[in-house]
């Protein structure tokens, strides 16, 4: 097996490098993040002006502005670091495909049969800092034969930054314990029992090693030497589905741009449909000679790599494109990808219906890509007796409903979004009304059902209940009235909320 | 004379053959439920291939036509259809459909904008195969608009049903039969008190290339039933007491 090798970069003043860049007038001001922690306001990063003052991160605030004067304080921003090293680690990716973010201010390069290409390890190593260095960070980097190694070299280490195949053990022996990545809490009893450099405890007992400081204290050691394998979590790469088409002349009619997007299209679906992906969101750009760029955007319910599908989805919106003086490059991206179903399980719908069908889901994406996704509405059961709550939008055209409808009481076809004021006369307690006065007409009640008392839900608000009636008039209109509240209450009142078929 | 009654059968079906009614194998296969109602189509069988206008001039129509809607629907819809109802102001409240046997997590609503969008949703609904049905509120419509309507039906097998919402006028277009359902008074068996099945007067005002016609139907037990003699005397008591129907 061939050996491997590993570098460690530390991002020392990670965040405040970062901040200093994004601006400038910073550079010679001592500043700090702070994040308040616990009722506490402490400091979660300073930069190097701020630390020659005195104020180092995890002071509590007060403590730093005390110590050091006109310290700048910049609120602390969560995941920010993860987010930067992400971007390092994507930037590292040209010196080796094996990139790993070491939170919370380090990468770990994977670099075994990489540094040859840069004529050999130190100007391999060299060219890496330097760059990152122009960038405006600061940053220390080593390079070893174990993850372990190189973390301790890079943060702690004094005499060399390449540490020779096989080295690691010496140059480990004069540093500190701190630099085996430890819990502070072993690190404190090292301390306390006088073990300041990592030569006086390795030569050690493993089982008394154990037994003091635990499983993971051994392991950590392990890795640093190498008797151990650390397994690190790679940064995938995003990979871009991306299509170009230059133009040798510019493209300027309809039928142009539709053979562009087609030809687009088939590029990229051939790409999604190999790796099992299909697009969810795809951009086109247009860039026109005058210099404009011309983005549409098209979007579909279910992940697809279907050339013909996709193509009429981009049709409803060809007549957006103004070529004027014509295109002279097409781009398409596949902005969003997805899973694609495979075909198979299409073969066992039944022919021509249900929710699943593909040409359903087609009219759908092409409905909404016109009136919008917001307009569609499919509805399931939901656990509430009260009507307007019944029932709940679904999120998906497959949800299958959690609940089944009620179907003891009767509902109405027709349900007005608002319950209508209705005049009633020759009321008694628990009888609905012997007729009612609606838009002007009165109506007859000749047959009534008995009430159907709704409460609303405690948790909500403490509004009147339903008495709901299904009530028949003279002509045998059927309609949904409510009395909200109680007979003898002066706040109730009589309403219309919906009609029966 | 025999021989020219064959003549004009024999032509009669050649137009219908022409006009896309085509002779189906058995009409029993492609029964919707309707019963009696179905004779009044060309052949005996109600047209799938089609749209249906429903005439609604006051809500209580609206309702009426929708619960009427919702019965074909239950066999439309059978092995897990879908549909599509399409409006600009929805009142229509989906759990009314249990009462029809049609689940209401196969109905896809659709909110249009103007009219003229629900037009268009229908247009293309129309054209997709995977729909049982389509159902549209609209106002108005005209000719050439249901004619483009019927073009895209052709390409498919979708039933569209249009419920005219207080129309202003009823020109003429091409949907293939124009319906009309009123609420009739429930009666409940041993004149128990309360509200009973869901009965209306069903009239057919106009199909193409077969008999209009009125009927009485109410819905038990999931299907439709036609109203029995023995309560048409008090039906037409209330007739004569309301004037509504005459």
């Amino acid at each position: 097996m061939m050996n491997k090798r590993f570098i460690c970069l530390w991002f020392r003043y990670l965040l405040t490098d970062w901040l200093t860049l994004k601006r400038p007038e910073l550079k010679e001001v001592p500043f700090v993040f702070a994040a308040s922690v616990h009722n506490r306001v402490v400091v979660t990063a300073a930069n190097s002006l701020a630390e020659a003052q005195g104020a180092f991160k995890g002071m509590a605030l007060a403590d730093a502005k005390a110590i050091a004067k006109s310290l700048e304080v910049v609120p602390h921003i969560e995941g920010q670091e993860e987010k930067l090293l992400i971007a390092l680690g994507e930037w590292c990716i040209r010196y080796s495909p094996q990139v790993a973010v070491d939170l919370p201010d380090g990468l770990i390069l994977d670099i075994s049969g990489c540094a040859h290409l840069w004529g050999g390890e130190r100007g391999y190593l060299k060219e890496m800092l330097t760059r990152l260095i122009s960038k405006g960070y600061h940053v220390r980097g080593a390079l070893a034969d174990t993850v372990g190694a190189a973390w301790a070299i890079a943060h702690l280490g004094k005499v060399k930054p390449i540490i020779e195949p096989g080295g690691q053990a010496e140059a480990l022996l004069d540093l500190p314990p701190a630099a085996l990545r430890l819990e502070p809490l072993v690190l404190d009893r090292l301390h306390k029992l006088g073990f300041y450099t990592i030569r006086s405890f390795i030569s050690t007992q493993r089982s008394a090693l154990r037994r003091r400081f635990g499983q993971d204290f051994l392991l950590r050691i392990d890795q640093a030497l190498g008797y151990e394998d650390e397994p690190l979590t790679l940064l995938q790469p995003a990979e871009s589905y991306l299509e170009r088409l230059p133009c040798l002349e510019p493209i300027r009619t309809r039928t142009g741009i539709g053979i562009a997007i087609k030809t687009l299209l088939e590029c990229l679906c051939e790409r999604l449909y190999k790796d099992g992906k299909g697009i969810l969101v795809a951009i086109l750009k247009c860039y026109r000679l005058d210099g404009e760029i011309i983005q549409i955007q098209i979007g579909s319910s279910r992940a697809s790599s279907h050339v013909a599908r996709l193509y009429q989805l981009f049709e409803l919106k060809i007549e957006l494109i103004r070529p004027k003086l014509g295109i002279e490059l097409f781009m398409l991206e596949a902005h969003k990808v997805g899973d694609t179903d495979s075909e198979q399980e299409y073969l066992w719908q039944p022919e021509g219906c249900g929710l699943a069908d593909k040409s359903l889901s087609a009219l759908l994406d092409t409905l909404a890509n016109k009136i919008g996704a917001d307009k569609i509405h499919r509805y399931l059961p939901q656990e509430r007796h009260w009507p307007e709550k019944s029932l709940k939008l679904a999120s998906s055209l497959k949800e299958p409903p959690a609940t089944s409808w009620r179907e003891d009481r009767p509902r109405p076809s027709l349900l007005l979004p608002k319950p209508v004021s209705i005049h009633v006369s020759s009321i008694l307690p628990d009888n609905p009304p012997m007729f009612f006065i609606y838009k002007g007409v009165r109506h007859v009640v000749k047959k009534a059902d008995d009430a159907e008392r709704i409460e609303r839900p405690w948790w909500e608000d403490k509004g009147q209940h339903r008495d709901y009636y299904v009530v028949e008039d003279e002509e045998g209109r059927r309609y949904w009235i409510f009395r909200s509240g109680h007979y003898h209450d002066e706040r109730s009142g009589w309403y219309l909320h919906g009609f029966f078929s | 004379m025999n021989a020219t009654k064959e003549l004009i059968d024999k032509l009669q079906q050649d137009i219908l053959h022409w006009q896309g009614f085509k002779q189906q194998g058995t009409a029993s296969a492609e029964a919707i439920g309707l019963g009696a109602i179905e004779c009044a189509f060309p052949n005996g069988v109600f047209p799938k291939k089609a749209i249906h206008e429903f005439i609604t001039v006051e809500p209580e129509h609206a309702a009426a036509s929708a619960g009427f809607i919702a019965g074909i629907l239950k066999t439309l819809l059978l092995q897990g259809g879908v549909c599509l109802w399409i409006s600009t102001s929805r009142t229509f409240f989906p759990p009314s459909l249990i009462a029809f046997n049609v689940a209401p997590e196969q109905v896809i609503f659709v909110d249009a904008k103007a009219e003229k969008e629900v037009l268009w949703v229908m247009e293309q609904a129309l054209k997709c195969g995977g729909l049982a049905a389509v159902i549209a509120e609209v106002k108005e419509i005209n000719i050439i608009q249901s004619r483009r309507l019927q073009l895209a039906i052709e390409s498919s097998k979708v039933t569209g049903f249009l419920l005219r919402n207080d129309p202003q006028k009823l020109g003429s277009n091409t949907c293939v039969a124009r319906w009309k359902i009123t609420p009739l008074p429930s009666v409940l068996e041993d004149e128990l008190p309360g509200v009973g099945f869901p009965r209306w007067q069903v009239d057919l005002l106009r199909v193409r290339n077969g008999n209009p016609g009125s009927w009485k139907l109410e819905w038990v037990q999931d299907a439709f039933r036609p109203v029995v003699d023995v309560v048409e005397k008090e039906e037409a008591v209330v007739k004569l007491m309301t004037g509504h129907y005459a």
